[in-house]
């Protein structure tokens, strides 16, 4: 299947003189959700604004269902909706007229009643008439995302949507996004909350410095990188690791009390079994075991780290 | 024909119907204002003056001041309407949402200079109707009246949409208006007419463009003029000319509009 955003090679400089995109390179399949994760000032922003129009690229094409951006940027534009980081609003307008607004500079006709239908799905229909002001952060939030979603758009960006929401919004945009999903709508987010990956994205792509070093399933990225620990509480402290157990690399807490192994899916390291039979063995007691997946924070931490 | 290349009449709708809004919304500032301050002025200038200079040209000094005000009026208003309509949304960045729409650029300027350019217009037309019940008007050439009216209007409008999009403080928006608009529109014969000049000042002020507005105009109400009326239309169209050429480079470098 073709590609609803394709993006080769693009590049970009600010009037600076800084580089923040170094030939980027990413497709985005249709109707999948894909998470594109990077600390501060990696790029993702930019990148966004790019595809958007917002920011002038420096080399390279992007073309959306087919349409180059800037060839075909009516044909481009009118299928991507954008919620952007920062909460700018014309303060004075109403909910109302602010969102009508937006559906109609995207060319699209007066529609009255998707638009209640976007503002109840938001929780903002008892707000229709109020100032954006009057609003709070939350609120404006949604009312950006309300903005977006106005003219229907078939690939929506959502850049942090969830900077500074509290837990229960968090919630709500995560099952709105998944009823996009379902209605065939690509979404491709930024965020700095791994957590939201991970619940939500089929792809996670990882920016850092303005290059794309890793796109791949979620799936995929958690069984090839993702590690296993396995924690041992003991009955007794140890003051060292046994001799006979060096060969698993066990990391002993410093008040003796815990020795923790850590060992991944694909490795050749021995097993958990071996491991619980050498430990009696050594005549090591544990009152209990645990054992956990590492988390994509922890694989995006270990991939940032490795790539200086 | 690829329909999605069409143009985008609802996006230029849309936004000439936020704009009026603003002005509604703001009614007070938009109307009451300049209508008071066009009393003030006949207070000041046509009773207190008016009853030393008694006729210019043959006409009351009342009414001779009528079509300078409202040139007045609709030069600093067409700038200051256009500038900030676009500066605004610069300054608080919701213009994001501007740039990311299929809307061309020429879109963008015929939606947001037609709206301050209608604002203007319709204040215009205020002052004039305020102006009728302070002295006795005559319009003897409507037409023209009127073509002066709007051309000064789209001209002036453009000029503060450069401004707006130029301006990258609020200083620097109010910068030009104040430091050249408002003096070339005082010395431009709104309040006397070019001829009771001393020598010197009558070529000096002949570089100045607004001398030309107020004198076209004015010869569109009274039939009599600074200079001549093909003049000043003339000079009216080079502006309007100027400005369309600004706009349009602009556009074509995406100059302080996209980085
Ligand atoms: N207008 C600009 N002029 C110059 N440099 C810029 C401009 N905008 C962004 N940058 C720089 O480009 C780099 C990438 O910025 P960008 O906003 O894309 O990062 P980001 O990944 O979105 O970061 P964050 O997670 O903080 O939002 C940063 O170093 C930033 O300082
Ligand atoms: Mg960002």
């Amino acid at each position: 299947m073709p590609s609803i955003l394709s993006i080769s090679g693009v590049s970009k400089t600010y009037a600076t003189g800084f580089t923040a995109l170094k030939e980027v390179n990413l497709d985005i399949q249709r109707g999948e959700i894909f998470a594109l994760l990077g600390p501060n000032g990696a790029g993702k922003t930019t990148l966004i604004s790019i595809v958007c129009g917002i920011v002038n690229r420096s080399s390279g094409t992007v073309t959306v269902d087919g349409h180059d951006i800037n060839k075909d940027y009516r044909a481009a534009r009118s299928l991507i909706g954008l919620v952007p980081q920062e909460l700018t609003i014309d303060a004075f307008e109403s909910v109302w007229a602010t969102v009508n607004y937006s559906r109609g500079l995207f060319g699209k006709p007066a529609n009255p009643a998707f638009v209640e239908k976007v503002l109840r799905d938001l929780s903002l229909w008892d707000k229709k008439d109020a100032k954006a002001i009057t609003l709070s952060g939350g609120m404006k939030r949604r009312l950006m995302i309300a903005k977006a979603l106005s003219h229907e758009p078939r690939i929506l960006f959502l850049d942090e949507p969830t900077a500074g929401v509290d837990v229960e919004l968090r919630q709500d945009m995560w099952e709105m996004v998944r009823r996009l999903r379902e209605d065939g709508v690509t979404i491709i987010l930024t965020t700095h909350y791994i957590e939201e990956a991970e619940a939500m994205a089929d792809r996670v792509g990882v920016i850092n410095r303005g290059e794309i070093i890793l796109v791949e399933g979620k799936a995929e990225l958690m069984r090839k990188l993702g590690r296993k620990q396995m924690t041992a509480e003991l009955r007794a402290p140890l003051a060292s690791v046994p001799d006979g157990l060096s060969h698993y690399a066990l990391e002993l807490s410093p008040d003796g009390t815990q020795l923790t192994y850590t060992y991944d899916n694909q490795s050749d390291r021995p097993g958990v079994a071996s491991l619980i039979r050498d430990l009696e063995a050594a005549g090591i007691q544990f009152r209990d075991l645990d054992t956990k997946n590492s988390s994509l924070e922890e694989i995006f931490v270990n991939l940032l780290r490795q790539k200086p | 024909m690829n329909l999605r290349a069409a143009p985008n009449f609802r996006a230029v709708w849309a936004i000439y119907r936020v704009e009026m809004a603003r002005a509604f919304r703001t009614v007070l500032q938009s109307i009451i204002s300049p209508v008071i301050s066009t009393s003030l002025y006949f207070v000041v200038f046509g009773s207190a003056i008016g009853s030393r200079i008694t006729e210019i040209d043959g006409i009351s000094y009342g009414a001779f001041i009528v079509p300078g005000l409202i040139m007045l009026s609709l030069l600093t208003q067409s700038i200051s309407n256009a500038s900030f309509a676009i500066y605004f949304p610069k300054f608080v960045g919701s213009i994001y949402e501007l740039l990311s729409a299929p809307v061309s650029y020429l879109e963008i300027v015929i939606a947001y200079v037609g709206g301050a350019a209608t604002k203007s217009i319709i204040l215009g037309l205020i002052i004039l109707a305020t102006a009728s019940l302070f002295v006795p008007l005559q319009i003897e050439h409507p037409f023209w009246m009127l073509a002066f009216l709007i051309l000064t209007a789209v001209t002036f409008s453009l000029f503060g949409f450069i401004i707006g999009i130029w301006a990258k403080s609020f200083e620097q928006l109010q910068l030009v208006p104040l430091l050249i608009v408002t003096p070339l529109t005082f010395l431009g014969g709104s309040f006397y007419s070019i001829h009771m000049l001393p020598g010197i000042w009558k070529t000096i002020t002949l570089f100045n463009p607004v001398v030309y507005l107020i004198s076209g105009f004015r010869w569109s109400f009274y039939g009599k003029a600074d200079v001549s009326v093909g003049i000043s239309l003339g000079m009216t169209l080079v502006f309007l000319a100027a400005c369309i050429a600004i706009v349009a480079w602009i556009f074509r470098t995406g100059y302080r509009l996209r980085n």
